[in-house]
């Protein structure tokens, strides 16, 4: 369109080159001018959507890499095991509930560890927690497929519980933070979960302050999820010798979990965002 | 001072159509007394145009095609009596309780509060009808005079001051006996062979000789029929109980039409509670099962021992929505269903000071309490009472060192 020569009205079949606004007032007269496209409104003055209200992660460097996580969008977090994706979690969870926000988890494997969120700063009277399986176990014997049949067939129940849960609180309103644990189901499950009840979520908190959450080993919400960041841990460096006395003997292992996190997508700026790293650093 | 008189025609009737109001248009009757021996207590206006009065026994009675019958229930006439008292205590804080189905209230300074005293009149007759009653509504000068036309007259009535014994004087001197005593029919049957049929007959006696003749009583009469009595009101101040109660003439057996007279309860005592500007926190919920005649010893009366399933149901915070209260109650015995027939239904509420919240434009997103109860309650019935609720660390070792209690949301306004 740029490259087509516009005529003045006033001088039919003469390219008159005039400035960029003057330029858009030519269209919209040439435009309004056609009978059938009178009804048309121009992209100019098409509702803009402004951008959504940041809050913060939790995580200082998420929220200098993403800006924060968006009220009304779904945001989704992927990473494999021990990838720091619970931390992530814990960390808005603690996030929300200092702001004075209800939250919400549900928590589909039942995974949820009250001890780490207490020390994470989660305060448990504005959290509503939600189990809706048994937590999976661990098996190592020789018939590991049935076994895993199994564990398949035992959370399968719990994912459909969780969508209608989901539905519930979502439709209730007046959650700050509303978090789908889906780490520790397996990706068969996880995947199973049909596009169009994300799209419902998403639309859910559309125009609403709420903050949708999901944690997954791989990305499950698709085209719905306005925000996608890949979590993976890098390494575990030696146990540091300036540890306190104070700090539990199993906590040591985990000092200095390097966590990189992947900016995969983001909705939320005009141009489409570029992949864009940052690396945190765990602390007991 | 004016004063007001709201008086129930049919009071046992009123009573058993405030749970079945479908009944109003059938011919009805209530029946007291144990059988074979049972008689017409009340009956309604259908019924008495049918050629049905009280005293009539059920065997005379039983030959009317289309007669609907009832056995009286006093549950259901002291819940009616009391939704009575709440509206004339919605009106007047001066309330007498002169009879189960009268009460009076003083209405002294309250015409520039309601209006008018037509327009207060008509007011208490409609608030009565949105309790489920039928009542006749009357405004005089004294407290007797306003019971008399009350009583005598039909829907709403307003006695101007002066106009009392000319207003009175067509009613049957029957009015004046509301408990027919000994002396009451003595009397009756004294001014029978007088010929004294109507109110301004006695009152054109002369007073001497009425008192030569029936003593004080009769003077005492005479001053009722001419509209001159002055006395004070016996104010009441009965506790809040609020409670309603139906019985069933057959058990139930399904949670649909259950829930269909829950929701009638509900409203009702929501009503009550309103028109006291309360609200309640704790619904009590007694549901009297059918044994069905086995394995239960029978009570000297005659009557069966009933088992008795209760639940309660507690609220974060006061609320006044019948439609909630519904679906939670219907929620809950969906979860825990009674495990037998149902013969009859006990509905009390805890009555408490109403929320007063104010939201600032500042304060974070906040789930609305009803709302949320609801979710609450359908979240536990997919996952399970135990499942959904905030968390409470125990103070050990050990790795399930947490309980999961109820989740209580306070709002930012009630922190503070």
């Amino acid at each position: 369109m740029s490259s087509l020569p516009l005529v003045s009205s006033a001088a039919p079949g003469r390219f008159i080159p005039v400035a960029a606004s003057a330029r858009s007032m030519l269209v919209l007269e040439r435009l309004s001018a056609i009978p059938k496209l009178a009804g048309v409104a121009p992209a100019a003055r098409l509702y803009v959507r402004p951008a959504p209200q940041m809050v913060s992660s939790g995580v200082r460097e998420i929220d200098a890499l993403t800006g924060g996580f968006p009220r009304g969008c779904l945001t989704e977090i992927c990473g494999p095991a021990s990838s720091g994706r619970t931390s992530v979690l814990l960390a808005a969870l603690g996030a929300a509930t200092r702001r004075r926000e209800v939250c919400a988890l549900v928590d589909i494997s039942d995974a949820f560890n009250p001890h780490s969120a207490a020390a994470a700063g989660v305060n448990f009277e504005k959290m509503l927690w939600v189990r809706c399986g048994t937590r999976l176990q661990k098996s190592g014997s020789p018939q590991r497929h049935r076994d895993t049949e199994k564990k398949n067939e035992k959370i399968e129940k719990p994912v459909e519980q969780a969508l209608r849960v989901i539905d519930l609180l979502l439709q209730s309103g007046g959650f700050g933070l509303v978090i789908i644990d889906l780490g520790d189901t397996p990706v068969k499950m996880a995947r199973r979960v049909p596009l169009a009840s994300w799209f419902r979520f998403q639309r859910a908190v559309e125009h609403t302050a709420t903050v949708l959450f999901v944690i997954s080993q791989v990305p499950c919400a698709q085209t719905c999820a306005s925000l996608l960041l890949k979590v993976s841990g890098k390494k575990l460096s030696a146990v540091s010798s300036q540890l306190s006395a104070k700090t539990p003997a199993h906590a040591q292992r985990l000092h200095g979990l390097q966590i990189q996190g992947e900016l995969l997508r983001s909705r939320l700026e005009r141009k489409p965002a570029g992949s864009v790293t940052s690396a945190f650093v765990t602390k007991v | 001072m004016p004063f007001a008189c709201i008086f129930v025609p049919d009071f046992p009737v009123e009573a058993l159509l405030r749970a079945e109001p479908e009944l109003r248009t059938q011919p009805l009757a209530v029946l007291e007394g144990k059988a074979p021996l049972q008689k017409v207590l009340a009956v309604n206006e259908n019924a008495r145009r049918a050629g049905i009065d009280p005293g009539m026994t059920k065997l005379q009675i039983e030959a009317c095609t289309g007669l609907v019958l009832r056995a009286r229930s006093l549950p259901q006439e002291a819940a009616a009596h009391a939704a009575l008292l709440d509206c004339a205590q919605s009106f007047s804080p001066r309330v007498e309780d002169a009879a189960c189905d009268t009460i009076v209230l003083d209405l002294a300074g309250l015409q520039p509060l309601f209006g008018p005293l037509p327009k207060i009149a008509r007011a208490l007759a409609r608030r009565a009808s949105d309790l489920g009653l039928k009542a006749s509504v009357a405004v005089a000068g004294n407290p007797d005079t306003a019971a008399l036309a009350a009583r005598g007259f039909s829907g709403v009535t307003v006695i101007l001051e002066g106009t009392e014994a000319e207003q009175l004087g067509s009613l049957p001197v029957e009015v004046l006996f509301e408990n027919s005593t000994q002396k009451s029919s003595q009397l009756l049957e004294t001014f029978s062979r007088w010929g004294i049929r109507k109110l301004r007959d006695l009152a054109a006696l002369p007073d001497v000789a009425l008192s030569e003749r029936l003593g004080q009583d009769g003077v005492y009469l005479q001053k009722l029929a001419r509209g001159i009595t002055s006395r004070t009101l016996v104010p009441v101040e009965p506790l809040l109980v609020f409670e309603e109660v139906i019985e069933l003439e057959y058990p139930l057996v399904l949670l649909e039409p259950l829930a269909f007279l829950l929701g009638r309860l509900l409203e009702q005592l929501c009503a009550r509670l309103e028109s006291r500007a309360l609200a309640t926190q704790e619904l009590r919920l007694c549901l009297e099962l059918d044994n069905g005649g086995t394995g239960v010893l029978a009570r000297p009366s005659g009557a069966q021992a009933r088992q008795s399933f209760q639940r309660t149901l507690r609220l974060p915070v006061p609320l006044l929505d019948s439609r909630t209260f519904l679906k939670l109650l219907q929620l809950d015995l969906k979860a825990h269903p009674p495990g037998a027939p149902i013969v009859e239904i006990h509905l009390a509420a805890e009555p408490v000071r109403p929320r007063a919240a104010q939201h600032g434009l500042f304060l974070p997103p906040e789930p609305e309490p009803e709302k949320l109860e609801l979710t609450l309650a359908r979240i536990a019935g997919i996952v399970g009472e135990d499942k959904v609720g905030s968390l409470a660390l125990l103070d050990t070792h050990r790795h399930e060192g947490f309980r999961m209690q109820r989740f209580v949301f306070t709002t930012e306004t009630q922190r503070h």
